[in-house]
C-alpha cells in the first residue's frame, strides 16, 4: 500500500526527516512512534500527498504522490493532530460537507454520514454545533470524516493526544474495530501504550531517522529486559546510590527522579538491593514497554 | 467565587456598593493599556484617521458642492458642518468598539473578567476600568480631530474648547449603555445587531444635512436616539450657536451613563458572582 | 505479526515483488477512477460548502441585504440630495440618480471585503478547514476557485437586491440600468480577491484587517468618485480614484444607469481594469494557497 524509500524532507538546512524507508502492507497497522519534533507529522504529510518530497522514492497505492495528489488523497481518511472540523456547520453537516469533497452524491453520502454517526456513538449530537462537543466526541467526529469515502487506508496523527482516559479507551475500541474490519491503519504516537495496543508493527523514529523496527512484543525483546525494577532514593541520592548499584541487572539507567534496573526477575532483584543495604523510599516492579526501548535506543524518555 | 464575596463582605461589613467597587478600576486600565501597547496600538492610532478621511472626502469634495448650511440662523460652510457631526460620530464608534465586540470578546472566550473578578476588584471597577480606558482613547481621538479641524480654520468658536469634554460625556454614554447591552449577548449573530442600529443612527441623525429633511414621524423617532443629540450638542459648541436648551442634550447623556452603569454592574454580577 | 513479505531485508522481498506490484496497479486504477471526479469538480465542491456556511449567517446576510440600500439610498439619495441638488452638474440628472451606482458598487466591494477576509484567515488559521480540504482529494487551486464561486454567488444576489431599490426609488432612467449588476460584482471581485491574496499571507493577526478597513477600504469608498465627481478633488487627490476598483465600477455603472458622458476609450479602461486586478488577485491567491497548503 505505501513503499517509502529514503524519504527525506528539509526545510532550509534542516531535515526534518532523514532518508526514512518503509513499507505497509494492505490491513497492516503500522505505527511511528518517537517523541514530538522526530518528524513523525512530517512523515504523515508526505505519506498523505499534502507535502511534497524533497528526497527519495515515495509510492502510495502504487502511484507518486507528487503526480497523482487528488487520487491519492481520494482513498486516504486522514485525522490530522489538531481537529480541524468546521466550527461553523453542525455535527452531520460536517460529514455530508466533507463526503462530497470526494464527488459522492448526495444520497450515498447522507447514508454513510447515518451510518458513521452511529459508529461514532454521536448519533444524539447529530444537530449539534462542533464547538459543543468534548476533545473525545471531536475526536470521534473526526474519525467519522476521515471515514467517510470508505478510505482503504487510514492515516491517524497522534489520535489520543491530549484527551482523557476514559475518552482514548473509546477511541481505541473504535479504532480497533477498523482493524478489525480489514483497514489499513497507519498511526504516530508518543504513547507506549497506544502503540502496543493498536499497531502490528513499529518503527521507532528519532530525530529524522529510523532507530528500530519490528512488532512490539520483538522491540522490547531485543532491547530491554522482561522486567524493569523501578526505585527512587529521592532526587538528591540518586546519583550516589546509582554507582552502588552498578553492575546489577542487564543495565541500569539514571533519570533525574529515579533509577531504572532492567532484569529478568524485578522482585528477585530488589531482594538483592535491600540485601546490599540500600534502601529505596518507593520501588515498583514492572514489565518492560516500549517507553524502555525508547530510552535505550535514544537515551531519552519518549514524553518529556 | 464565592470567596470574593466573603472579602467583600469583610470589608464591608454587609453588601452596599462597597461589595461591587474595591475602587481600583486603575488596574483594570493598566492592564487595558498594557495589551493595547504590546499588540495592536498602530490598529488603536488608525482610528483617528477616520473621521478625518470624511471630513477630507465630504467636506472638501462634497462641500464645493453644497456651498452653505444654515445652523440657527446663520450660514455656516459644509466642512463645518459636518465636523462636529463626524467628532460625535468618531466619538461613538470609538467607544461602541471598546464597549462592545472587545467586552464581548473578553467575556464569552478569552474569559479576562472571570479572572479579575477572582481578585480583589468589584464589577464596578471593571466596568469603570473599562470605560475610562475607552474615553481616554475617545478623548485622543477627539483632540486630535479638533487639531485638524483646527488647521483647516472650522472651529470657529472659543466655545469649541468646550467640545472635547461634550466628546468625553457621549463616549462615556455609549461606553456604558453599549457595555450592559453586550453583557446580555450571547452569540456573534446577535453582536451584528448592534451595527444594524448603529448605522441608520450614524446616517440619519443630521450628520450630514439638517433634520427638516424629515417627515415629522421619523424627525421625532431620531431626535429620540442618542446620536442627534451628541451631534447637536458638538455642532452648537463648534459653531458657536449656544443656547441653554442644550443642557437637555447633556442630562440626555447623564441618565443614559446611569442606567448602563447599574445594568452593567448587575449582569456582571450576575454572570460572575452569583 | 509482521509479514515477512513486507520486511525491508532479505530476498523474501524481492521475490515477491510481482505480488506487490500487482496490488499495485489494482490500487492504483481504483484511485484513479475515484480521482477524476474531485479533479474535475473540486472547486464546486468546496462552493457548495462555503455556502452552506452562509446559509448559517443567512439571517444577518438577508437583513443588511434589504436594510442597507434602503437606507443608504434614502439617506444620500434623497435626504444628501436636498442639500447638493442645486449646484450638482452630472450630465442633468439628480443626485439620487448620480449617487445610486456608487453605492450598489460600494455596497458590492464592502460585501466581498467581508467575504474575502474571515473567511480566508479562518479557513487558513483559526479553524483550518483548508487543510482538511486538502486532506481530501481538493487541490489548493479549487480551494481558492471555490470560494471565488461562492461570493459571486453571494454577491450577485444582494446586488440584484439592491438594483431593485435602486428601481423602486426611481434611480435607473436608462433601460440599459441591469448591466450595473453584473459590474458592481466585478468591482467586488476586483478588490475582493486581491484581499483574499493578502489576507492568505497573514499569518499571526494583529488586526491587519482593521487597518485595511480604515485605511484602505474607507479611503477608496470616499475618494473614488462615489459621493461627488471625482474632478471635485485637488487633483493631488485624483490618484487615489484612478487606481481605485470603485471608481472604475462606479464610472461604468453610471455609464450603464443612466449613460453617463465619457469617451468611449475610458469604458474599455474600467473594464480591462476590473478584468485584470480580478485575475490578479485570483492567480495570486491561488499560488498563496498552494505554497501555504504544501509546505
Amino acid at each position: 500500500m505505501i513503499v517509502a524509500q529514503g524519504l527525506v524532507k528539509r526545510y532550509g538546512a534542516f531535515a526534518a526527516v532523514d532518508g526514512i524507508s518503509f513499507e505497509v502492507a494492505p490491513g497492516e497497522s503500522f505505527g511511528l512512534l518517537g517523541p514530538n519534533g522526530a518528524g513523525k507529522s512530517t512523515t504523515m504529510r508526505m505519506v498523505g500527498a499534502v507535502s511534497s518530497r524533497s528526497g527519495g522514492e515515495l509510492k502510495i497505492l502504487g502511484l507518486d504522490p507528487d503526480r497523482h495528489g487528488p487520487d491519492i488523497r481520494s482513498q486516504l481518511g486522514v485525522v490530522p493532530q489538531a481537529d480541524n472540523l468546521d466550527t461553523e456547520l453542525r455535527v452531520r453537516e460536517n460529514l455530508l460537507v466533507y463526503g462530497r469533497y470526494f464527488g459522492l452524491p448526495r444520497r450515498v453520502v447522507a447514508e454513510r454520514a447515518d451510518e458513521l454517526l452511529s459508529f461514532a456513538q454521536l448519533e444524539d449530537r447529530a444537530a449539534a454545533k462542533v464547538d459543543a462537543l468534548s476533545g473525545g466526541m471531536k475526536r470521534r467526529l473526526t474519525i467519522a470524516r476521515a471515514l467517510i469515502n470508505d478510505p482503504r487506508i487510514l492515516l491517524l496523527d497522534e489520535p489520543t493526544t491530549g484527551l482523557d482516559p476514559q475518552a482514548r479507551h473509546i477511541l481505541w475500541d473504535r479504532l480497533f474495530r477498523l482493524k478489525e474490519q480489514g483497514k489499513t491503519l497507519v498511526l504516530t504516537t508518543h504513547y507506549m501504550d497506544e502503540a502496543e495496543q493498536l499497531c502490528d508493527r513499529i518503527v521507532v523514529v528519532d530525530k529524522g531517522s529510523i532507530m528500530a523496527e519490528g512488532t512490539p512484543a520483538e522491540l522490547i525483546r531485543r532491547y530491554s529486559s522482561r522486567e524493569v525494577l523501578e526505585l527512587r532514593f529521592g532526587s538528591d541520592r540518586n546519583h550516589e546510590v546509582a554507582q552502588a548499584l552498578q553492575g546489577r541487572g542487564d543495565r541500569i539507567e539514571v533519570l533525574p527522579d529515579r533509577i531504572l534496573v532492567y532484569t529478568a526477575d524485578g522482585e528477585q532483584e530488589l531482594e538483592r538491593v535491600s540485601e546490599a543495604g540500600l534502601h529505596p523510599i518507593t520501588s515498583l516492579v514492572r514489565r518492560s514497554s516500549l517507553e524502555d526501548v525508547f530510552l535505550r535506543l535514544t537515551g531519552r524518555s519518549l514524553i518529556e | 467565587m464565592t470567596l470574593v464575596d466573603h472579602a467583600a463582605e469583610h470589608r464591608t461589613g454587609r453588601g452596599g456598593v462597597a461589595a461591587l467597587y474595591a475602587g481600583n478600576a486603575r488596574a483594570v486600565m493598566y492592564r487595558g493599556w498594557r495589551a493595547t501597547r504590546s499588540t495592536n496600538w498602530l490598529v488603536m492610532m488608525s482610528g483617528l484617521f477616520e473621521p478625518i478621511f470624511y471630513l477630507l472626502s465630504l467636506g472638501v469634495g462634497l462641500g464645493a458642492l453644497v456651498g452653505t448650511v444654515t445652523v440657527d440662523g446663520r450660514e455656516v460652510e459644509y466642512a463645518a458642518y459636518i465636523a462636529p457631526a463626524l467628532l460625535a460620530v468618531a466619538a461613538m464608534n470609538g467607544a461602541i468598539y471598546d464597549s462592545t465586540w472587545n467586552v464581548f470578546f473578553k467575556i464569552r472566550f478569552a474569559k479576562l473578567y472571570e479572572g479579575m473578578l477572582a481578585t480583589s476588584l468589584g464589577p464596578l471597577d471593571v466596568a469603570l476600568g473599562e470605560i475610562s480606558l475607552a474615553l481616554l482613547r475617545g478623548g485622543l481621538y477627539a483632540a486630535g480631530f479638533m487639531v485638524v479641524m483646527q488647521a483647516l480654520g472650522l472651529a470657529l468658536s472659543w466655545w469649541a474648547l468646550l467640545a472635547i469634554p461634550a466628546v468625553l460625556l457621549i463616549a462615556f454614554g455609549f461606553a456604558s449603555f453599549g457595555m450592559a447591552v453586550t453583557s446580555y449577548m450571547k452569540s456573534f449573530q446577535q453582536m451584528d445587531w448592534i451595527n444594524f442600529v448603529l448605522l441608520p443612527m450614524f446616517l440619519f441623525s443630521a450628520t450630514f444635512y439638517p433634520l427638516s429633511v424629515y417627515p415629522e414621524w421619523l424627525q421625532v423617532v431620531i431626535q429620540a436616539l442618542p446620536l442627534w443629540h451628541g451631534v447637536e450638542l458638538v455642532r452648537g459648541l463648534t459653531t458657536g450657536a449656544v443656547d441653554p436648551g442644550m443642557l437637555w442634550h447633556v442630562l440626555y447623556y447623564a441618565v443614559m451613563i446611569a442606567v448602563g452603569l447599574v445594568f452593567t454592574t448587575k449582569r456582571l454580577r450576575a454572570l460572575f458572582l452569583d | 505479526m509482521s509479514d515477512p513479505r513486507w520486511s525491508k531485508s532479505g530476498d523474501v522481498a524481492s521475490r515477491d515483488r510481482s505480488a506487490a506490484s500487482a496490488y499495485a496497479t489494482d490500487d492504483a486504477r481504483l484511485a484513479l477512477a475515484a480521482g477524476a471526479r474531485p479533479r474535475r469538480f473540486g472547486a464546486w465542491y468546496v462552493a457548495e460548502h462555503r455556502l452552506r456556511v452562509m446559509w448559517s449567517y443567512a439571517q444577518t446576510i438577508i437583513s443588511t441585504g434589504f436594510g442597507e440600500p434602503l437606507v443608504y439610498l434614502y439617506a444620500m439619495g434623497v435626504g444628501l440630495a436636498t442639500l447638493v441638488d442645486r449646484n450638482l452638474d452630472a450630465g442633468g440628472v439628480g443626485y439620487l440618480v448620480f449617487v445610486a451606482p456608487a453605492l450598489l458598487c460600494s455596497a458590492g466591494l464592502t460585501a466581498a471585503m467581508i467575504e474575502f477576509s474571515y473567511p480566508v484567515m479562518v479557513g487558513y488559521k483559526w479553524n483550518p478547514t483548508f487543510s482538511g480540504m486538502h486532506a481530501g482529494p481538493i487541490r489548493p487551486g479549487q480551494i481558492v476557485d471555490g470560494l471565488v464561486i461562492s461570493v459571486v454567488i453571494r454577491l450577485a444576489a444582494t446586488m440584484v437586491v439592491y438594483y431593485a431599490f435602486m428601481v423602486l426609488f426611481g434611480a435607473v432612467p436608462s433601460p440599459t440600468g441591469w448591466i450595473a449588476i453584473p459590474v458592481a460584482v466585478l468591482t467586488g471581485m476586483a478588490f475582493g480577491t486581491l484581499l483574499m491574496a493578502y489576507a492568505s499571507t497573514i499569518r499571526e493577526d494583529t488586526g491587519q484587517l482593521a487597518m485595511v478597513q480604515r485605511l484602505v477600504v474607507l479611503p477608496l469608498t470616499l475618494f473614488s468618485g462615489t459621493f461627488f465627481p471625482l474632478t471635485q478633488l485637488p487633483w493631488f487627490l485624483q490618484w487615489i480614484g484612478w487606481i481605485s476598483p470603485l471608481w472604475h465600477g462606479t464610472e461604468l455603472s453610471r455609464v450603464a444607469t443612466f449613460g453617463y458622458a465619457e469617451p468611449i476609450w475610458l469604458t474599455a479602461v474600467h473594464v480591462v481594469v476590473l478584468v485584470a486586478m480580478t485575475a490578479v488577485g485570483w492567480l495570486w491567491s491561488r499560488r498563496i494557497a498552494v505554497r501555504r497548503l504544501t509546505a
